[in-house]
């Protein structure tokens, strides 16, 4: 988008005019550029998590109408005693450590792979950043197709003599974690390669000539130069992913439903439930009230790692 | 060093990346590659057929997708939506931005906190309340709910790596600009704009992406099947009793060559941009 020079009007801000409405205009810019995030995130972010805050006191609940109204802490008394409310914490825990823990570590293996000149370099990794792009719903899809005992790929497996036939591992309490775990790896490593690749290439080249001078090998180059400078990222990108593998609500609300039996409901999912089966709103809001707080401890460890309010 | 030695040095040096490097990068493409190729595969074979090679073709799962499942509607829906989405964010984001990159103004670092604390709010639990302010404003049904909740959760991210880029700018470019008679935005337009293509192509493909893959918005705020996306059309035809797994599997190809076409062009400027320091933004 260029603009010929030879139509700039000769009195065109740039050296200084009338002082008084250009210092208002230049302090006036920056509100008028962020204006229009305040109101979209004003509008549709903060004032429905109010919302959230407001209803979780309240009893709200379309099919038992005669008890709603101002509930104080009635809801989270019961979230306190709450079975469910305990399991699905506890399997969102699990999900989001086996999760992260995995893509961590396959992520930086890909990354220092695809660091490496080789022929075909960029082909590799245009493939293996592609599930990347791939929804939760497209990822179930897929997946479906893959465990389906009668024509997926375990069923070939089988007639080579890998596994046993027809295994049914989304409806085998034993597998069906594991499953959803790898699903999930699909498509969440590229996440932490790309991540971590764009790091491990801003990088001095100079640092690893310098120690390889010093008679640094392999083994300590890594030690020393990569793996101090990859710190901030990583730990970033752990806890961003963290964050999203706990609301992860797509690929297990379409790939399980949260079953079976319970199995693999994790907290949003559970919120889900509440809400859009048995229409308890009070009680839901009461649930992702208490999922903030979790989530909000994460936040304050992030701003305090990303540094936040130094040098911005 | 002589020839020889030069050889088997060499020699030696690929033996050890053949198994460093190429045995498991392979192993990994692998399993990146055949969930892909089942899922084409699903898609273009015969019904009945067992076979790993999909041939001969044939087109009766596209055409049962397109004509019976309404693809044709859902995929002019999901492109709507994408695109409006898409120029959404962009353009908030480069405002926004900018505004972060380029000046000091009391509140901002309110506001960046609040963009960054935003990353973690659960969009799944918003929906309820979500859905209530949306019907208050009568969108319910209507294709802007998916693109309004769209573009307000992408847009802190998008901000944030756009602030990176425009930062990674050099202000003397736009300053020099502004001297020879330029106004901001005219020096902004003319001398940043199209250094930021890159930042411009990444955040904009991000946004594109995630509107298109948007599941749990579309089902939420839409009843309308004439205004449904592919990732719900999609998941109803999971949802039924007896999976049509060739139909599942086209659907799915429709729904997943945008995106990875996409991101296979646009994964350069992605890894080159998160690089230049916008990680840290």
């Amino acid at each position: 988008m260029t603009t010929a020079p030879a139509d700039t009007p000769p009195n065109e801000p740039g050296r200084p005019r009338r002082g008084g409405a250009r210092l208002l205009r230049r302090r006036l810019a920056p509100y008028t550029l962020i204006a229009p995030t305040l109101a979209l995130l004003g509008t549709f972010l903060l004032f429905p998590i109010g919302t959230v805050l407001y209803d979780s006191l309240r009893h709200d609940n379309p099919t038992e109408p005669w008890d709603n109204g101002f509930a104080g802490l009635d809801n989270f008394r019961r979230l306190l005693h709450d079975s469910t409310f305990w399991s699905s914490l506890a399997f969102t825990g699990k999900w989001v450590v086996l999760e992260v823990a995995l893509q961590l570590a396959l992520g930086l293996a890909l990354a220092l792979m695809l660091n490496e000149t080789f022929v075909g370099r960029s082909v590799a990794r245009a493939l293996v950043f592609s599930p990347w792009a791939v929804s939760g719903v497209l990822t179930t899809s897929i997946w479906l197709l893959l465990y389906n005992p009668a024509t997926g790929v375990l069923h070939y497996l089988s007639r080579l003599g890998v596994g046993s036939p027809s295994t049914a591992v989304l409806s085998d309490p034993s597998t069906v974690v594991w499953a959803a775990v790898l699903a999930e790896l699909w498509r969440g490593v590229p996440f932490f390669a790309i991540l971590l690749l764009a790091d491990l290439q801003s990088i001095p080249k100079e640092l690893y000539e310098a120690s390889s001078v010093d008679g640094a090998g392999r083994t300590r180059r890594f030690v020393h130069v990569t793996l101090p400078h990859l710190r901030d990222a990583v730990v970033l990108a752990t806890l961003l992913r963290g964050v999203w593998e706990f609301n992860n609500v797509d690929l297990l609300y379409t790939l399980t439903g949260g079953g079976p039996a319970g199995q693999t409901t994790t907290l949003p999912l559970y919120v889900a439930q509440t809400a859009r089966n048995s229409y308890d709103f009070g009680y839901g809001s009461a649930l992702t009230t208490a999922a903030f707080v979790i989530l909000l401890f994460f936040c304050i460890v992030y701003l305090r790692l990303s540094k936040f309010g130094e040098e911005r | 060093m002589s020839a020889a030695a030069v050889r088997t040095t060499r020699r030696r040096r690929s033996d050890g990346r053949m198994l460093r490097l190429f045995v498991p990068l392979a192993a990994y493409t692998l399993f990146t590659i055949v969930p892909f190729y089942w899922m084409l595969l699903f898609a273009v074979r015969p019904d009945g057929s067992t076979s790993l090679v999909p041939w001969p073709l044939t087109r009766r799962n596209f055409v049962t997708v397109w004509d019976t499942l309404g693809y044709s509607v859902f995929v002019r829906n999901s492109v709507l939506i994408a695109v409006i989405t898409l120029l959404f964010v962009t353009v908030v984001a480069l405002m926004g931005g900018y505004a972060l990159a380029r000046f000091r103004f009391a509140g901002r670092k309110a506001f960046i906190l609040m963009l960054l604390c935003t990353q973690f709010v659960p969009g799944a639990m918003m929906l309820i309340p979500l859905f209530t302010v949306f019907k208050s404003l009568g969108l319910i049904d209507s294709r802007w709910s998916v693109i309004i909740a769209e573009t307000t959760f992408q847009l802190p991210l998008a901000m944030i790596l756009m602030s990176g880029f425009i930062r990674n700018v050099p202000m003397e470019l736009e300053e020099s600009a502004m001297v020879d008679g330029c106004g901001r935005i005219r020096a902004f337009l003319a001398v940043v704009l199209p250094l930021l293509r890159p930042g411009i192509v990444a955040v904009g493909s991000f946004a594109f992406i995630g509107a298109w893959n948007n599941f749990l918005f579309a089902l939420m705020f839409l009843d309308d099947p004439t205004k449904q996306t592919i990732p719900v059309g999609l998941s109803s035809t999971i949802g039924e009793n007896t999976v049509d797994f060739g139909a599942l599997a086209a659907g799915g190809v429709v729904a997943a060559v945008p995106v990875v076409l996409v991101f296979a062009v646009v994964q350069r400027f992605l890894v080159q941009g998160l690089s230049a320091g916008a990680v840290k933004g």
